[in-house]
């Protein structure tokens, strides 16, 4: 079995101001990050020959892209896959290219939660039951669930771990102040964090990502074509999907400190990539963190930190933007915002501009692989990402 | 011979101090949470009557309230449904009367006696409301009273009865009304309860030939605090030693199931050879003699009346209860929520009612919800039904939500449970001290309502912590 590895590259990249944009529709945003990344790679709307458009709740069918770009007659497949969903619209345009049906795709995501009272439609099909007797859960109580396990199951108390939840809330808000096109910018305090109203225990108000509006969208084609268009180009590296089969809320054994389908996904992959040590080999990794927790599990199952080591490596500022291995670089989801479809392409906005050494006060060093990392859903059901980049 | 063979109670954990309603209110009303009901307390009153009992052997259950959530719908096939009860057994609503309760126990002895059913349980209960402030609001109780009737292993026969109706407006409650409505105390005392009582049981001494001193123990329905002692004054019993008392300060007046609870109190301290005197009243009386056997002495260990009226936590927050039964309005939810689908309900009625999971025949793991292919071995429809709604389990992790719907309690806690024997859930732990959770508690389940949307009762099964 062949891999994505180096068979698809991005030439253009495009993607919205973040945050509460009372002011602009969801075709406003998808006019302004789709016509960003035409810019970016020097094409027109009309040398679009296929298109993936992701959304969870902002416009069905592929028509909502067609109409905004005037895309005249283009396959469009609308992409939904929670919080995963930017990251998977990307994947399906990039399979399209590596099996040769199209030479340049368009994959852009776009989410106006900010529409909805309470930040997303809580009118959700399945996993969801039509009987509703099911939880009602609101995402903050299921990554929770997973807080909570983790401090029992490795002795922490609560004043200590919310420290350590703390600590990145503090770092992904250091970030968010030098990200332009981020939904909060200004720097907050340990003691802050700790003091916060609570939203689900343990979790607090600044253990949570904004809940926003936004738009980012990639042009995808094959490093042949994309040679002859730019020379800082990047390349795809590893393309990993997983989707939970409710396997934690039924069997005992999965134990809420893990998530397994990052677990998977993040495997899948490194094996894809070639990578082994992932530690090391990854220079950079813009990760879904909805919430702290999620931010410091996925350290664990991305193979970062070990099994219960995670704390250590942010006591010790391993994530931050000087540090080992810089993790949400541009604030990441708490900061940046989270329009569900959008985030994922956010992330490999991110991870584009910081492997081609445009990322401004962001900069890193050395940037030449980066990780994107995105989980949705509810715990037994999640939608799992894990993408990885490299340059030519 | 025909009689009771089991008994139960529930009497909710929340309990509302009288001072909180007025000045000066003495002891405690039994309230329900904001996700009991009628429906709900009588499925936990028909598990704990059915203690140690083969689920499958009962032919019938009848639900007697004056509060069943439904005006059109059967209550009783809700209550069947949560108590696990097979497929043909006789379900009816005994319903409209404070009388409902006995009248129910009537019709299953009938159904006994004529051979239609070996065993039917009759589930009492009622949450009525008396408008804010008043004396009815301050004397009325919910709880849920059931007996198990039956001709085999009973543990007191019932020996004779004797009714009489009486049409009078005295106490009622129109359709559409929320609170109960009466006319003055000296009418209605003069020419309704204690007259009618007396009547129903005088003519049930007449006809039996015994007489007030042959009875270890009488039960009375009563209005009040007072109004039964001074009727068993009346006719020659005497309160001390044998009337039973009314339980006021601890739980209030249950209504429908009041006759019931007060009953199971007495066979909790009854001894092989005493003679109980029951009688009932609404709109006329059901009076009952009834002796109990030396089966008594071998009934399993249960809840019934006299470990849930020890089991309480006592609030003094009058608003609270007000809130929870819909009498003060809070903020409705804003955002759009998933309508209920009906086909959904009844194709999951067993997943949510009975709280059946599955148990897989190949690998023998128990899952929940029930599905098709196994979570661990993949075989594919090779399940058994399985039941989890008696099975204890332990808190694995939980969330305390503090901004999430419904704002009827805060916060919120969700619990991930494992069950004692296997299986795993993710439910709303109900009857919880917030600061108590922590993960390793052991957890029970309790039937309970979810929400209601579109006239729909949205029943499921919560955790709660083991009452003691």
């Amino acid at each position: 079995m062949e891999g994505i590895k180096d068979k698809v590259a991005i030439v253009g990249m495009g993607c919205t101001q973040f945050g509460e944009l009372w002011d602009k529709g969801h075709k406003d945003l998808l006019v302004d990050a789709c016509y960003e990344a035409f810019e970016d790679a020097g094409i027109e709307s009309k040398d679009i020959q296929m298109a993936w458009y992701g959304s969870r709740e902002t416009g069905f069918t592929g028509t909502q892209l067609a109409n905004a770009l005037k895309l005249e007659y283009v396959p469009i497949s609308r992409v939904e896959n929670f919080c995963a969903g930017g990251t998977d619209t990307f994947r399906n345009a990039c399979y399209a290219v590596a099996s040769g049906v199209c030479d340049i795709a368009l994959a852009v995501g776009v989410e106006k939660c900010k529409d909805h009272l309470g930040g997303f439609n809580m009118d959700i099909l399945d996993p969801f039951d039509r009987s509703m007797v099911e939880w009602e859960l609101p995402p903050v109580s299921q990554f929770a669930f997973l807080a909570t396990r983790y401090m029992h199951h490795y002795g922490w108390k609560y004043e200590d771990f919310k420290r350590i939840l703390s600590m990145i809330d503090v770092k992904n808000h250091h970030n968010g102040t030098i990200s332009p096109k981020a939904q909060f910018h200004r720097e907050i305090t340990i003691e802050q964090a700790m003091n916060a109203p609570m939203i689900s225990y343990p979790l607090g108000l600044f253990d949570a990502c904004g809940v926003s509006d936004g738009s980012a969208a990639a042009i995808v084609t094959t490093p042949e074509i994309a040679k002859k268009m730019r020379k800082d180009y990047i390349l795809v590296k590893a393309l990993a999907l997983t989707n939970g089969a409710g396997q934690a809320v039924m069997q005992p054994e999965y134990n809420f400190v893990s998530i397994p389908e990052t677990v998977t996904a993040a495997e899948h992959a490194y094996k894809e990539a070639g990578i082994t040590d992932p530690r090391h080999e990854v220079d950079l990794a813009i990760v879904h963190d909805c919430f702290s927790i999620t931010e410091l599990m996925t350290m664990e199952d991305l193979q970062f930190s070990p099994r219960g080591k995670a704390p250590e490596d942010v006591e010790a500022g391993t994530f931050t933007l000087e540090g080992e291995l810089p993790v949400n670089t541009d604030g990441g989801l708490k900061c940046f915002g989270h329009p569900l479809s959008a985030s994922g392409l956010r992330m490999i906005y991110e991870v584009y501009k910081q492997l081609q050494g445009k990322a401004g006060p962001r900069q890193l060093k050395k940037a030449d692989i980066g990780l994107t990392h995105n989980v949705g859903g509810i715990c037994g059901f999640f939608n799992c990402t894990v993408a990885l980049f490299g340059k030519p | 011979m025909v009689g009771i063979t089991s008994y139960g109670a529930y009497v909710p954990l929340y309990r509302l101090s009288r001072e909180a309603i007025a000045r000066g209110g003495r002891g405690e009303k039994a309230i329900c949470n904001f996700d009991e009901d009628s429906v709900t307390m009588a499925a936990a009153a028909a598990i704990d009557c059915l203690t140690g009992i083969d689920r499958g052997t009962i032919d019938g259950l009848y639900f007697a309230t004056t509060t069943s959530p439904y005006k059109e719908k059967l209550g009783a096939a809700i209550v069947a449904m949560a108590t696990d009860l097979k497929r043909d057994a006789l379900t009816a609503d005994f319903a409209h009367s404070l009388r409902a309760g006995t009248s129910a126990i009537m019709s299953a002895i009938d159904a006994v006696k004529a051979g239609s059913a070996k065993k039917v349980l009759v589930a009492a209960a009622d949450t009525r409301m008396g408008v804010p402030t008043s004396p009815y609001e301050q004397s009325f109780g919910d709880g849920a009273g059931a007996l198990l009737i039956g001709d085999t292993e009973v543990i007191a026969t019932i020996e004779d009865s004797y009714s009489v109706y009486n049409e009078m407006m005295d106490v009622w409650r129109a359709d559409g009304d929320a609170f109960i409505r009466s006319w003055e105390d000296r009418f209605t005392t003069t020419h309704g309860y204690g007259a009618v009582v007396g009547e129903a049981v005088s003519g049930l001494l007449k006809k039996t030939g015994l007489k007030p001193g042959d009875f270890a123990k009488v039960v009375l329905y009563t209005p009040d605090a007072r109004r039964s002692a001074d009727v068993a004054k009346r006719l020659g019993f005497d309160v001390k030693t044998q009337l039973q008392d009314p339980l006021f300060n601890d739980m209030g007046n249950t209504g429908t199931a009041l006759p019931l609870m007060l009953l199971v109190a007495v066979l909790e301290e009854a001894k092989a050879g005493d003679r109980i005197l029951l009688a009932s009243y609404g709109n006329g009386s059901d009076a009952f003699v009834l002796q109990v056997t030396d089966q008594i002495q071998k009934i399993k260990a249960r809840r019934g009346m006299k470990k849930h009226l020890e089991s309480k936590k006592v609030i003094d927050d009058y608003k609270q209860y007000l809130v929870w039964r819909g009498i003060l309005p809070i903020e409705p939810r804003k955002e759009t929520v998933a309508f209920i689908s009906a086909p959904a309900l009844w194709r999951e009625r067993d997943a949510n009612l009975r709280f059946h999971g599955v148990k897989c025949q190949v690998c023998g793991t128990i899952q929940y919800p029930p599905q098709r292919v196994c979570t661990k071995c993949h075989a594919k429809d090779q399940f058994e039904p399985y039941r989890l709604s008696d099975k204890k389990a332990k808190i694995f992790t939980f969330s305390m939500d503090y901004i999430t719907y419904p704002v009827l309690e805060r916060p919120v806690v969700n619990v991930t449970i494992d069950f004692d024997g296997g299986g795993r859930a993710l439910v709303y732990l109900t009857d919880r001290e917030a600061e108590q959770v922590k993960c390793g508690m052991q957890v029970e389940m309790s039937f309970r309502k979810l929400f209601v949307r579109d006239g729909i009762h949205n029943y499921f099964w919560k955790a709660t912590p083991l009452r003691t």
